[in-house]
């Protein structure tokens, strides 16, 4: 049996099952979606576009005129929020060891997280064709 | 600087890069959500602030971001094959190795193409 140095590598598979485990998985799977969605949509928006052509108009008619980028991206947004978000809760429980700025810490956390899911959902379904 | 002090091995560094890489890119998604979120709010705002990600500064910020992506995915993936199958623990060290190989050959180019607009003129080759 190798055991896993967790500065080698990543963190150790949390025992038994439950919610922490739960989210080890997740964390991979999510993991390895964003390796495609986050680099091909970095790639596009960057190398086959440019940011200077970008504008809200152009959005509205070019890179959101079809049914499907609209779901890669919302895609995107969910896989993103969850891996980033958890991965920063990784980082509070870490280095924040006390009961109240930990819980004050997560509760914004997740507020914000919140804030952010809603955001961007409600902009992926209700930008229309045009703008401006 | 802390990282680098003590006897600091590759398995650290690695850990540690993911870490701030990781973080750093968290707070660009809270940015982009939000100027993604005025597109249908406020256009005109969105516009505004599209004029800093094209600028010279604003580019060289997302350079930094895509190297921050770009590593973060490469040692993700190590983290993943390290974790699906332990016996390459062995070698956690070649394939970062390897990681970085793959990080300059992809990262350079990208680079290039994002910083054109900036040093295009300058090396006698257009924007």
């Amino acid at each position: 049996m190798v055991t896993i140095d967790p500065r080698t590598a990543g963190r150790a598979r949390p025992q038994g099952s439950g919610f922490e485990l739960f989210v080890w998985y997740v964390m991979r799977i999510t993991g390895v979606m964003l390796f495609v969605l986050a680099l091909a949509h970095f790639s596009i928006l960057h190398f086959l576009f440019d940011p200077s052509q970008e504008s809200a108009t152009w959005i509205a008619t070019q890179r959101w005129n079809s049914l499907i980028w609209r779901v890669f991206d919302w895609t995107l947004l969910m896989t993103v929020l969850f891996h980033s978000f958890m991965g920063v809760r990784t980082v509070v429980i870490d280095y924040v060891h006390g009961e109240r700025p930990r819980l004050l810490l997560m509760s914004a956390l997740y507020i914000v997280g919140l804030v952010l899911f809603v955001a961007g959902t409600s902009v992926v379904l209700t930008l229309p064709d045009k703008v401006l | 600087m802390l990282l680098f002090r003590y006897r600091a091995r590759e398995g650290m560094l690695a850990w540690a890069f993911h870490r701030i890489s990781g973080v750093a890119i968290w707070l660009f998604v809270v940015v982009h959500v939000v100027d993604i979120y005025l597109v249908g709010g406020d256009p005109k705002a969105y516009n505004t602030i599209l004029q800093v990600y094209a600028s010279p500064g604003g580019r060289i910020a997302e350079v930094l971001l895509g190297a921050a992506l770009l590593y973060h995915a490469l040692n993700g993936l190590r983290i993943l094959i390290i974790d699906l199958w332990p016996a390459m623990t062995v070698y956690h060290r070649a394939l970062w190795y390897a990681s970085w190989v793959i990080f300059v050959a992809v990262g350079i180019p990208g680079a290039f193409i994002i910083l054109r607009p900036v040093i295009g003129p300058a090396l006698g080759i257009g924007a």
